[in-house]
């Protein structure tokens, strides 16, 4: 767990992730790179805040899990998972590479730490409460995070899960929505009616809170409020940036499909005050 | 067909399997509803693995109640979801659990196939997807209910098992043997009424291996799922023309059983494939590719099962098989037309 103390070393955390991150769709010429960095912070606040876990144990049977629904910000996931000690670092040089481990989006246990493959949309939140579920019926007290895009909650099986997780009272399920208002082709307000996002939830029976999806310290507290046992799931809407860290990512969606040359490279590592090349 | 006692699903001790005196000749004279033998025999697979979970698509009124009290946490209605139930069994693999997601045929491979292929496939995970009223089944309430393209889309799936018990016996122990996959499997089965085939449970029945239920020597049926009943009665009307008739009942369509099939293309002239099922992907495509691909000698293969159409007229299983040929009479007639012509070019030889 961390203190508040710790927030400035998660924050720098979070600027080496992006740094890495957007290094990583260069190399790879890898789209996707806005929803990556959209949901870094988010990361960061649940592998280095929140969750119960042992990079050195990362199939230990009473681990907290994480599952990345929104499995095309898969780099994102590496560069953490790789920050918090899971695997080595240099594996990330490998993410997009004829014959390496960690793809666009990632195939089952593809690396120590990713729970799932995900890529397809609106799988995670069921296999998360299928996991919850497990928990529950083999008496473990791990807790369940899953990360979904906004754009996600088109798919009508989230709003399946949706419904199911409160009738099972599974309070160790916590569902943490990256809303950046973007997806692949436009505004996700505009091609479906997703506000009121959080009273959508809140209907269904969900416990929620908004927060500043690139606040540390309020995604940690809110993360924090996952429960135990029985009760109501925990959604999170986190209000986030597309291409957040890089001022000339920000909010632009043509990130969702570009990936960065060599300058824009360096201009990005730059701001985000790392070594440029 | 008399009834000994009430198959009501909601008659209070529905675990017993049900005994139906059942007119079907060569089959044993009774039936046994293969959706009780599969919440009797799961029950029993539960009490000594407590890995089993059971989660239903909404469907099985009472007749899990046994299940349910004995074992409340092991037992979820995830309602009329089937997509989000098939990835919360992927889950509860993940973690080391053996679910059996259990609803009608369509609804727990067509609509939820692609969390099948991901969740399930691509992961490899032990979840066995159960679907009740294959074929026909539920004929009388129309073809959204019907199943007839189910083997085609789920054996086309890596690492997916494709399972079709012929009766309650088969299902019965299909469900034993499956437990030892490591992977998915679709266990495909009748609803109720269906006469049974083997007087037990079959000793030797093993996934991936087919039993032979009849000896014959002049032409060999192979058949999957729940026909198997109708083609035991389509066996005794050729005998009674002469025919001599040796049936396999494949069970697992996915993997076939290849030493089976080789032995029966080599010693028979004329092998025919029994399924309800579309012709297209279907158990008979299975072998047809297998045939094609490695040329066995002799045989003749030619195939049965349904047309490539939604049946439109009211009735049921019985009037909708009737209307595509999957009656022991057209079954008969066709294989007789078949063996003719095989006859006549072998005396021709």
């Amino acid at each position: 767990m961390s203190t508040p103390a710790d927030i400035p070393s998660l924050e720098a955390a979070a600027r080496r992730i992006r740094g890495e991150v957007v290094a990583m769709s260069h190399r790879a010429g890898a789209a996707h790179l806005g929803s990556a960095l959209s949901c870094v912070d988010i990361l960061v606040a649940a592998y280095f805040g929140v969750m119960r876990i042992d990079p050195a144990n990362p199939d230990d049977a009473g681990r907290d899990r994480l599952i990345l629904s929104k499995g095309h910000a898969a780099s994102a996931l590496y560069a953490t998972l790789a920050e918090r000690g899971f695997f080595p670092r240099n594996w990330l040089e490998t993410y997009g590479k004829h014959g390496g481990r960690l793809a666009e989006q990632p195939a089952p246990r593809c690396a120590p730490g990713v729970e799932a493959a995900t890529g397809s949309l609106g799988h995670g939140l069921p296999l998360g409460v299928g996991i919850s579920l497990a928990g529950r019926i083999q008496r473990r007290d791990y807790r369940v995070f899953v990360v979904m895009s906004d754009g996600e909650c088109n798919e009508g099986s989230v709003w399946e899960a949706a419904m199911f997780a409160p009738a099972q009272k599974l309070a160790n399920l916590t569902v943490i929505i990256d809303y950046n208002r973007w997806q692949a082709t436009g505004r996700s307000n505009e091609i479906m009616a997703l506000d009121p996002l959080a009273k959508k939830w809140e209907a269904f029976g969900w416990r929620t809170a908004e927060v500043d999806g690139h606040d540390i310290a309020a995604l940690t507290d809110a993360m924090t409020g996952a429960g135990s046992g029985n009760g109501s799931p925990l959604a999170i809407v986190a209000h986030t940036t597309k291409g957040k860290g890089v001022s000339f990512m920000e909010d632009d969606n043509n990130w969702h499909y570009r990936a960065p040359s060599a300058a824009e490279l360096n201009d990005a590592r730059a701001e985000l005050g790392l070594a440029v090349a | 067909m008399t009834h000994v006692p009430s198959s009501d699903s909601r008659s209070p001790d529905v675990f017993a399997d049900f005994v139906f005196f059942h007119p079907c000749y060569p089959c044993y004279p009774w039936s046994i509803p293969v959706r009780n033998a599969f919440a009797s025999q799961l029950e029993t697979l539960a009490a000594t693995d407590d890995r089993i979970v059971l989660l239903s698509g909404d469907i099985g009124n009472r007749m899990f109640d046994a299940f349910k009290q004995k074992w409340p946490d092991r037992f979820y209605n995830c309602g009329i979801a089937e997509q989000s139930m098939v990835s919360m069994a992927a889950g509860m693999a993940m973690c080391g659990l053996r679910p059996f997601a259990y609803t009608i045929a369509p609804f727990i491979t067509a609509r939820c196939l692609e969390q099948i292929r991901v969740d399930l496939c691509y992961h490899a995970l032990p979840v066995v997807l159960v679907g009740v009223g294959a074929g026909l089944g539920y004929a009388e309430l129309g073809a959204t209910h019907h199943s007839c393209e189910d083997i085609a889309m789920l054996r086309s799936l890596p690492g997916m098992t494709v399972i079709c018990p012929g009766d309650a016996f088969e299902v019965r122990a299909a469900m034993t043997d499956v437990l030892k996959l490591e992977g998915p499997a679709y266990l495909r089965i009748g609803k109720k009424g269906e006469p049974v085939v083997h007087a037990q449970i079959p000793r030797e029945f093993e996934i991936g291996r087919g039993l032979v239920v009849r000896e014959g020597d002049d032409v060999c049926l192979l058949s999957t799922g729940n026909v198997l009943p109708i083609v035991c009665e389509a066996a005794g009307l050729l005998a009674q023309r002469g025919v001599s008739v040796r049936i396999v009942s494949h069970h697992t369509v996915k993997p076939l059983d290849v030493d089976l099939l080789n032995a029966s293309f080599r010693h028979f002239p004329l092998v025919v494939t029994i399924e309800e099922h579309s012709l297209i992907g279907g158990f008979g495509s299975a072998v047809a590719e297998w045939f094609v691909d490695n040329s066995p000698r002799r045989g003749q293969l030619i195939r049965i099962g349904t047309p490539d159409a939604f049946p439109h007229e009211t009735g049921d299983q019985d009037h909708v098989r009737a209307e595509v040929g999957l009656t022991p009479d057209a079954i008969s007639q066709r294989v007789w037309r078949a063996w003719m012509n095989v006859a006549k070019e072998h005396a021709l030889r």
